[in-house]
């Protein structure tokens, strides 16, 4: 009898430090289907897959390729059994063509044959309703053309198991139907696909099965034809967590930030942030949901004045109120919001490569946004002393002393040494992208028990963050971000996981559906 | 499953004891030295201790020699530390020769026009001020292209260097003195108009002095002033200078237009408080030694006194054996580069620890 | 007439030098390793050949022409690798900083060769300069048969067959570069180290190979200054040095393309003869002349930052060591 399955997956665990990334995951792909792995971010879809493609090394576990048991080290074997993996970050030199990109790293003659490789690119082309011209430079492509490389790429070196990690993040709705009508194309050829995916629409839309997994365990999987929006959001999200945050009702809310019209576009053009119009008010925590890439970053570094946006947005500064003067906070630069005595905190996402200075001691960093004030072309001594030695002993930063580089410290000290400078700041405004990310529990605390201060205090406190048991009780109000756009603003108090969840994935219509 | 883990396994440390990189640096010196004395022996049959006796000889033998050694020790721990600057900034300034020589041919020129006219201590401000902003203006023009469009300032300062040492030979053809000598000559030689002034009977313990100045004054202003924070910043994280509010091409170019600057006064001591000349050799490669005086010490000016030292000691050591035993003055930069291969390498094991497979994944990923 | 063929004769022999030393890290910088020891590599070239020859024509009875080539060619070649293979070592493996082991590479491939080129003579119990004519003239032998065609032919022909060599490898290294898989493989380690090692090159032997090789080719810009150049003498006078400064210039001025090389390296020696055939210089102004070629190089340079095409860059991980980080 044939091999049912073309990939198994049995009981498998990766763990980096601390955190496990992947514990006892069991996966199955038939042969010619099409399966979707869903879950949150940070649910270890990716570290699953990037271990079926030799990118890691699972610690413990079995996988079964066309039923036999097999080691997987190194993508060079992942190819050698026929697996295939489209990362979210393309694996493309920029200055090569699209053939010469396929040719990298193959056995071959002395010569690269660029008529062969053009024909076969050609004959995979037709097959399954590609379009990829052999001799365009990378740099000339646009994201979905490289991404329709990358998977002519896999199935150039003989793929008959492909692995695609979100492929429709990146994509426009019309690319994203041409590249299902290839997948459909590729199945019925009898290829195995896993589409690493959050996106419950498009899961029903293109896949025979679906696996979730949450929080790195399995949860179960099912034939997408049973499956329906409800169910699936359930198995992702999970049950309710009761975490025991506090959360007192805000005192008094005032308007201090009004964004209105923010239009954000990165430097290749492609908007990031799409007409945004949102309040943020003092005394209160405003959480900011999404899936991640979907303008958390941008909106953050555009209040921070990181971010220079499209003309006819605003950013209104009010600090006393609705009826008090206002400040434009958009093109101003972090210099000048600082000179105007507007205090604004700011947590970002990559901690040591923006909010601090890696190599330098705790004391140094302390300096970091304020070591311009006073007359003295010399930086001031004892402040910054004084204060790391507050940090250190109020938030229990585990450290050598206050001379160690920040880059020696662990996760949770970081972060500790980062939110504790900005708070030292007397914001009025705070700022935290994923603050609690690979923080253990009792640090995690901390930083909410932290901004519930900072709230108390009456400071206008934005949360983005990924965990939505966290967001739904830390929050009061939750902003939802759906591909740039605000999708929906909803009480952190009577909002449900599945109503948070749902908004994250599907943009409410123009139409007001 | 076999567990298919490379057999050695690469890991940054996490920071060493400041007394145990020292100790591997001293291992990688003397290594160096046995190595040197290796080859030493292989070429003329001596017996390496009787060499290394014959070095110091050349180096210290004598007070002379001494304050020879000192002061172009001196010189090379100048631009040092002009270089150190940029490099905390990581910008790649390979130029401090052209920097040195503009300095250089900045102080010639105001002996040469002003020795009539001005006073000594006239003379002495005024070549200061032109070989600082000579110095200055070499080292801005590649800083304001790489601020501006991200020009690759190694290949450029690279280049301003032979632009300046054409400059260079210009000024000694037009300045030829006598004619036909191909040489500017000793400037104001009856006069010694312009010349630094002996202090305390010592001809070269000014030149000594002022860069010992200097040496401190950059050492706290790399580690005490709002400027040196705003350097080291930039250094590390463009990224987290921008959050800080901190003008990167502002810093970029302020910081260049001072290394070039400190550069261009080495120029002024050498022509003013050495060699009263002006030649492509008052560089003489010292500007790319310095490079690494600057690299091994880490942007810490006080180590590059050391650092300073010791290879001008060697150089002198190897000029006094290659005249006692017939060979010619090369003999030091090969003693220098190897030294310095063995140096450059000793950082690897102070930056990285090397594990073998069968210590085990377990203990070193706790650490992670 | 005459002048210009005597220009272009003068700005041959002068490129020739530097093509050879550009070729070479051209090789080496498309691996992404800036090897600022140029210099320092092709000192170790010239002066390998020339005590190769030196000793060959001392030991043999009647010394052979050919015979003194081929030694000298080969320790020159080899002379140079070892210095590539230091550089290589420091910086791939020990991952030293590129720039500070260029140049250290170059302080100490200018001494061992100054030394050596100072003293092999006196070394060898001989007096007054070292010189190896027999070699020299072998590599200096030039086809007469073909040199009756006139002036054009004296042109075309009256080289040492390292001239015509360099332009062989130039056009080797173009098509090796462009057209063959290895080329294809290094130019991705130089571009993008993660990529090519994700799509199963091995990017440690390929910077290791590609240094070694460009090394051994910039040596032989060394040899044939030595041996063609001035002769089979050697001189202290730092001329190597500032020559190969002027091929890592030609690189840039080439946009890392050995085709783009030849006659740029060739355009280099007209700017740097020109001097010679423009009348009524003084001797001040010749030195200005003389920075023609860095001039022209920096203007290379900033035009390619500015027009940010994407051909002309340099490789983007160029001065970069590669470490496979592990999560």
């Amino acid at each position: 009898m044939a091999e049912e399955f073309a990939v198994r997956m049995v009981n498998v665990t990766k763990t980096f430090g601390h955190v496990t990334a992947n514990d006892k995951v069991y996966l199955e792909l038939r042969k010619g289907e099409i399966l979707s792995l869903l879950g949150e971010n940070g649910s270890g879809k990716t570290t699953l897959m990037n271990m079926l493609s030799g990118i890691y090394f699972p610690d413990s576990g079995q996988i079964y390729i066309n039923g036999r048991e097999v080691t997987i080290a190194s993508p060079h074997d992942a190819y050698e059994l026929g697996i295939g993996m489209v990362h979210q970050h393309f694996k493309l030199v920029d200055v090569l063509t699209a053939a010469e990109n396929i040719a990298l790293g193959l056995p071959g003659g002395v010569m690269v044959d660029r008529k062969a490789i053009a024909a076969k690119v050609r004959q995979i082309c037709d097959r399954y309703g590609f379009d990829v011209d052999p001799d365009k430079k990378i740099y000339d492509m646009s994201v979905s053309e490289k991404q329709t490389l990358e998977i002519v790429k896999t199935l150039y070196r003989g793929a008959e198991i492909l692995i695609l990690d979100e492929p429709t993040a990146v994509l426009t709705p019309q690319e994203t139907e041409k590249l299902f009508a290839v997948m459909r194309n590729m199945r019925d050829d009898g290829k195995s696909i896993i589409i690493i995916t959050h996106k419950l629409n498009e899961v029903l839309e293109i896949s025979d099965r679906v696996t979730v997994l949450r929080k790195g365990e399995y949860i179960g999987d099912m034939d997408t034809a049973k499956a329906d929006v409800r169910a699936l959001t359930d198995m992702m999200v999970g049950r309710t967590v009761t975490l025991n945050i506090q959360r007192d009702e805000p005192a008094s809310p005032q308007r201090r930030l009004e964004i209105r019209n923010l239009t954000v576009r990165d430097k290749d053009g492609v908007t990031r942030l799409d007409d945004i119009n949102l309040d943020v008010y003092a005394g209160e925590i405003l959480g900011v949901a999404g899936i991640s890439g979907c303008g958390q970053k941008e909106l953050l570094e555009a209040i921070a004045g990181l971010q220079p946006a499209v003309s006819g947005s605003s950013i209104k500064y009010r600090p006393t109120g609705p009826e008090g003067p206002a400040e434009e906070l958009l093109g101003l630069g972090p210099r000048a919001v600082s000179d105007r005595g507007i205090r604004l905190a700011f947590v970002p996402e990559d901690r040591l490569g923006m909010g601090l200075v890696a190599s330098m001691n705790i004391a140094g960093n302390m300096m970091l946004k304020e070591y311009r004030s006073g007359k003295s072309p010399l930086v001031e001594r004892r402040r910054p002393y004084d204060m790391a030695r507050d940090i250190v002993r109020e938030l229990e930063v585990v450290t050598p002393s206050i001379e160690t580089p920040v880059r020696q410290l662990s996760g949770g000290n970081v972060q500790k040494v980062l939110v504790g400078r900005e708070i030292a700041l007397h914001p009025t405004v705070l700022m935290s992208a994923y603050a609690v990310r690979g923080l253990d529990i009792n640090t995690s605390y901390t930083i909410y028990r932290l901004l519930n201060e900072q709230k108390k205090a009456g400071v206008a406190v934005i949360y983005v963050g990924e965990d939505l048991d966290v967001l739904l009780q830390l929050c009061d109000r939750i902003a939802v971000l759906c591909g740039g756009r605000l999708n929906d603003i909803v009480d952190g108090r009577t909002a449900t996981k599945e109503q948070v969840g749902y908004l994250m994935t599907n943009f409410r219509r123009e139409a007001g559906a | 499953m076999t567990n298919h883990e490379p057999l050695i396994h690469i890991a940054r440390r996490d920071g060493l004891v400041w007394w145990r990189a020292w100790c591997i640096r001293l291992a990688a010196a003397v290594l160096a030295l046995l190595v040197s004395a290796l080859f030493i022996y292989s070429i003329t049959k001596l017996n390496p201790v009787k060499v290394y006796a014959a070095m110091w000889e050349g180096a210290f033998g004598s007070p002379r020699r001494a304050w020879v050694t000192a002061r172009d020790a001196s010189i090379l721990l100048c631009i040092g530390v002009g270089l150190a600057p940029a490099f905390m900034m990581r910008f790649w300034n390979v130029g401090a020769e052209g920097q040195m020589l503009m300095g250089g041919c900045a102080t010639a020129a105001v002996l040469i026009y002003g020795g009539g006219a001005l006073s000594t201590f006239q003379l002495l401000l005024v070549s200061t001020v032109a070989s600082v902003a000579a110095g200055a203006l070499w080292g801005v023009i590649p800083a304001l292209f790489k601020a501006r469009w991200n020009t690759n300032e190694t290949l450029f300062t690279l280049m301003m260097n032979y632009i300046a040492i054409q400059i260079t030979c210009f000024l000694v053809a037009l300045w030829e003195n006598p004619k036909g000598s191909n040489s500017v000559g000793v400037i104001n030689q009856q006069t010694q108009a312009g010349w630094l002034p002996a202090l305390f009977g010592k001809q070269y313990l000014l030149n000594v002095v002022i860069v010992l100045v200097l040496t401190v004054a950059m050492y706290l202003y790399l580690k005490y002033t709002k400027h040196g924070y705003e350097i080291s910043v930039v250094g590390e994280s463009e990224n987290t200078a921008r959050y800080a509010g901190i003008s990167v091409k502002r810093v970029i170019v302020r910081t260049m237009a001072l290394s070039g600057a400190v550069c261009g006064l080495s120029g002024f001591i050498a022509v003013a408080g050495a060699s009263h000349t002006i030649s492509t050799s008052t560089a003489g490669g010292r500007g790319f030694t310095a490079i690494i005086v600057a690299w091994m010490a880490k942007f810490n000016t006080f180590v590059m006194v050391l650092i300073a030292l010791l290879l001008v000691f060697l150089e002198k050591g190897a000029v006094q054996i290659a005249s006692q035993f017939h060979l010619n003055d090369y003999a030091s930069d090969v003693v220098t580069g190897i030294i310095l291969f063995f140096l450059l390498g000793s950082e690897f094991f102070i930056q990285y620890t090397v594990r073998f497979r069968s210590h085990g994944r377990n203990n070193e990923e706790v650490q992670a | 007439m005459t002048q210009l063929i005597s220009l272009l004769t003068n700005a041959i022999v002068f490129g020739t030098v530097i093509l050879y030393g550009a070729l070479g890290e051209i090789i080496t910088e498309k691996s992404g390793n800036l090897n600022l020891g140029v210099p320092g590599i092709m000192y170790l070239g010239g002066i390998a050949g020339l005590a190769a020859a030196f000793f060959y024509e001392m030991h043999a009875a009647a010394p052979i022409g050919w015979v003194g080539l081929v030694i000298s060619f080969l320790a020159a070649v080899a002379a140079s690798m070892l210095g590539g293979l230091i550089y290589a070592f420091l910086t791939i493996t020990l991952r030293a900083n590129q720039n500070v082991t260029g140049l250290t590479l170059t302080i100490f491939g200018a001494g061992l060769a100054n030394l050596f080129g100072g003293s092999l003579n006196a070394l060898a119990g001989g007096v007054g300069q070292i010189s190896v004519a027999v070699t020299s003239r072998a590599y200096r032998a030039y086809s007469h048969t073909l040199s009756g065609l006139g002036q054009v032919g004296q042109l075309l022909f009256s080289f040492g067959f390292m001239a015509y060599l360099a332009i062989i490898l130039a056009v080797l290294a173009s098509w090796f570069l462009n057209r063959s898989r290895v080329g294809l493989n290094l130019r991705a380690v130089g571009e993008d180290p993660a990529t090519a090692d994700a799509a199963g090159v091995n990017v440690i032997r390929y910077k290791y190979l590609a240094t070694c090789v460009g090394a051994g080719i910039s040596g032989l810009g060394g040899l044939y200054y030595a041996m063609d150049y001035i002769k089979g003498t050697w001189s202290t006078d730092g001329t190597i040095e500032a020559l190969g400064w002027l091929a890592v210039a030609l690189v840039i001025f080439a946009t890392w393309r050995p085709a783009r090389a030849i006659w740029s390296a060739y355009l280099f020696g007209v700017l740097y003869w020109a001097y010679n055939y423009i009348s009524g210089l003084s001797r001040a102004s010749i030195e200005l002349f003389k920075m023609l070629p860095y001039i022209v190089t920096i203007i290379v340079l900033v035009a390619v930052s500015l027009r940010r095409s994407k051909e002309s860059q340099p490789p983007k991980s160029l001065g970069l060591s590669y470490f496979r980080e592990e999560r």
